[in-house]
């Protein structure tokens, strides 16, 4: 047992907080820091700066640009990056489809596409949620029909995020509607977002942004080489995928950012005399969600420690679940503070309400979403039941 | 940073349980042991001398094992377990860790080794009726005449205060809280004891001009002693909470799987089986947190604050894993008979011997915007840590 962190891993949380602070652009930052949506230009810019340094894809097979990191260092990387500001790199290009690739794809494929994945020359969306397959994703009917060296797709897909901005999709389909499992009959396709028949239609969300989209193919052409891996292995992928999709998504860093604001802006509110963080009932609020964050973040630390033999600690089934109830917990502490300028969600001109006031509903209502992505919670509390305690 | 015990503590631990097991494995030994005064079983605490546990945490000079938090840690976990009845945290880790912190060489010598040999139990006499985990004392005056000391006053509830061979006072001097020593057989000295709800004892300890060893030298105030001391008790009781909340939870999911109603096993239920994983949660948060504050404990860092994050995580999951237990069973977890309400219960017992959650937070909360963000790993709760430091 030992608390402090080597003097070798303290040099490099000290390099990644020094990358991050000083290398990437400073209104990139204050844009994740005021919480409005980073465009698209930015964000590339953002995770080309990262490429550049080697900070984009850590992760990867180190052949692909990988870094070989202990699972320490790419959880202190991860943390700094948050705490930081600086927009993650895009989980589907690298936690999702690069490391699909890498493990599964064929030499060409890799050779094609992971350069450009981790740079972001390619965007990526994902392909997998259904109007009827949502949290029992297996249920997917987007089919994909062989016609001689070209599969036919047809169906539709929903809730693909910043699909406005893709280049390309990597796409669950159902190949053999036949199979005796449903989820022995699935492939993993890649395709262009232009291809003929392919067609994106914006969803609304109750902050007013457009962040997801449903995706609708007809008769989409896909030539046979852009399949991954074997024909009907596509679960197994996406279950790799989800697998990757849950590393890191505690969002600790974050939620500390959070609270930090919280604190400084319960200090600059004043009420009857005396300031929002004096008040008893905000500081025990604030106090008693930090002390949950703590216990959450060492929590990842016991996971990310003792992990490094690669099977997945017991404790991690407890990151996502916990990490997105203090995300939407600390979202929920600014609106409080805003008080009832948190109503002013729209000013423009002409109001006197600030920043911080106006994006913290909007804010506060998309984060219901984080305790339903990425296996919802009701799925995390299946798996900890069925897989933990053996019930 | 490293959350793994080395091979030592390892083998600490298997030590430990198994001689805990072989005791109290079977829920029933407890619970006649728990029966009958002092409410825990002087053979099992001979035992627990003799592997060197009742002195872990001392000094080697002082007749102890010179071991540290972590240990302690170990030895509280594996108690919490199996709710052994010995006085592990109260005797050894909070009385005995303030004569050890406070007490002069003589006086180390003379009440830490026979601690640790088993042949003394120490209790500490503080609470008192009128105050609520105060670090300092209140009701007990303390009177001079020359070199000798005099106790009047009142202590309650204090644990094991009637079978304790030598009870460490706080007592109002004035310079403030000092601390004394009295023989469990002094003049002046009435101790009523009865049965806590966990099964443990307790006393009224009434002093009327008993006689007292002042503890250590001088009678400036040891506020600041007590909180440290209860600070190293809190993360203790954390960590038996810990042992406790696992076999809580791993006695409620055995249930499930067994109980039949509706003709199925009441795992089938979703109702019930995801209310076991937000206990698992619970858990292993509190679980986290607890290591931690031992790890700060080890390290020399803010043992204050530490404690009072742990205490605060424990408490809120001890209360969630506890009513949910008894919850989950139903009608059989309140009775007696059974084991898994008396974990209920020694959590409850554990919650409010040196503060509960809120106590925890209004102190956590009260400098809650000192600090911008809080870095576990960092200032202050790991001295020397950043670049360069090392």
């Amino acid at each position: 047992m030992r608390l402090q962190l080597s003097p070798e891993l303290e040099a490099f949380r000290e390099e990644m907080r020094t990358f991050f602070t000083t290398q990437v652009p400073q209104e990139i930052r204050d844009t994740v820091a005021a919480r409005r949506h980073v465009g698209k230009a930015d964000y590339v810019r953002a995770q080309q700066t990262l490429n550049a340094a080697g900070l984009a894809v850590p992760h990867w097979p180190v052949e692909w640009g990988g870094r070989d990191w202990t699972p320490l260092q790419r959880h202190i990387w991860r943390e700094e990056m948050q705490l930081a500001c600086v927009p993650e790199p895009l989980a589907f290009n690298t936690s999702m489809i690069g490391p699909v690739l890498a493990q599964f794809g064929s030499q060409e494929q890799k050779e094609r596409f992971l350069p450009k994945t981790a740079n972001l020359d390619i965007w990526w969306c994902q392909g997998f949620s259904e109007p009827d397959a949502g949290s029992d994703l297996a249920s997917l009917r987007t089919t994909a029909v062989r016609d001689g060296d070209d599969w036919i797709v047809n169906g539709q897909k929903t809730w693909t995020t910043l699909g406005q901005h893709a280049d390309w999709i990597f796409c669950l389909c159902r190949t053999d509607p036949t199979a005796e499992k449903k989820q022995r009959g699935i492939s993993l396709l890649l395709f262009p977002m232009d291809t003929p028949g392919v067609t994106l239609r914006p969803i609304e969300l109750l902050d007013g942004g457009h962040e997801v989209n449903e995706v609708f193919f007809e008769d989409v052409r896909v030539p046979a080489e852009n399949l991954v891996g074997e024909e009907n292995t596509g679960w197994t992928m996406a279950k790799f995928l989800l697998g990757n999709e849950r590393v890191g998504i505690a969002r600790v860093g974050t939620t500390k950012y959070y609270l930090k604001l919280a604190k400084e802006l319960a200090r600059e509110t004043t009420v009857g005399g005396r300031t929002l963080l004096d008040d008893p009932r905000m500081a025990g609020r604030i106090a008693e969600t930090e002390n949950e964050l703590l216990a959450l973040e060492l929590t990842a630390l016991r996971v990310v420690a003792n992990s490094a033999d690669g099977k997945p600690h017991p404790a991690s089934s407890v990151l996502k679940l916990r990490g997105s109830e203090l995300q939407q917990a600390a979202t929920e502490l600014l609106v409080d503070i805003a008080g009832p300028l948190s109503l002013a969600s729209f000013a423009d001109g002409g109001s006197e309400v600030p920043d911080w006031a106006r994006v913290a509903t909007p804010e506060y209502l998309n984060y219901r979403k984080v305790s339903i992505y990425g296996g919802s919670n009701e799925v995390q509390r299946t798996i900890i039941a069925g897989t933990i305690l053996g019930l | 940073m490293d959350f793994q015990f080395d091979s030592e503590q390892n083998d600490l631990r298997e030590a430990v349980r198994g001689l805990l097991d072989r005791a109290y494995g079977d829920a029933e030994a407890r619970r006649q042991v728990t029966k009958t005064d002092p409410g825990f079983d002087e053979k099992t605490w001979g035992q627990l001398a003799e592997m060197g546990v009742l002195g872990l945490p001392f000094a080697e000079e002082d007749g102890g094992m010179g071991a540290g938090p972590i240990e302690v840690a170990i030895v509280a976990e594996q108690i919490g377990r199996v709710l052994a009845p010995e006085p592990f945290v109260e005797a050894v880790v909070l009385a005995g860790g303030l004569v050890a912190a406070v007490g002069t060489a003589e006086q180390r010598a003379e009440l830490l080794a026979p601690l640790s040999e088993g042949s003394s139990v120490l209790a500490f006499a503080h609470a008192e009726p009128t105050t609520r985990w105060s670090a300092s004392a209140a009701g007990v005056t303390a009177s001079a005449d020359g070199d000798s000391w005099t106790l009047t006053g009142v202590k309650e509830p204090v644990l094991n205060g009637a079978r304790a061979d030598v009870l460490v006072v706080s007592a109002v001097t004035d310079g403030g809280t000092a601390l004394f020593v009295v023989d469990g057989d002094a003049t002046g000295l009435t101790r009523t004891g009865y049965r806590t709800h966990d099964g443990g004892r307790a006393a009224n300890v009434t002093f009327a001009s008993t006689p007292a060893r002042l503890l250590g030298e001088g009678t400036g105030d040891r506020a600041a002693d007590i909180e440290r001391a209860f600070a190293l008790a809190r993360i203790a009781y954390a960590n038996e909470a810990v042992g406790a909340m696992e076999t809580a939870l791993r006695t409620t999911s055995e249930y499930l799987t067994q109980r039949k109603q509706f003709g199925v096993t009441l795992n089938k239920f979703q109702a019930l089986t995801f209310r076991a994983a937000d206990m698992y949660v619970s858990l292993e948060l509190a679980r986290s947190t607890a290591l931690w504050a031992s790890m700060v404990a080890d390290a020399g860092g803010d043992v204050v604050s530490a404690a009072d994050r742990a205490r605060l995580q424990t408490s809120r999951a001890g209360r969630h894993i506890g009513k949910e237990a008894i919850q989950l069973h139903g009608g059989i977890g309140v009775t007696a008979e059974y084991k898994v309400g008396h974990y209920t219960s020694r959590l409850t017992a554990i919650d409010h011997v040196l503060g509960d959650g809120d106590f925890a937070l209004d102190r956590l909360a009260a400098t809650v915007g000192d600090h911008p963000t809080l870095d576990p790993l960092g200032e202050p709760y790991a001295p020397g840590a950043g670049v360069g430091a090392a």
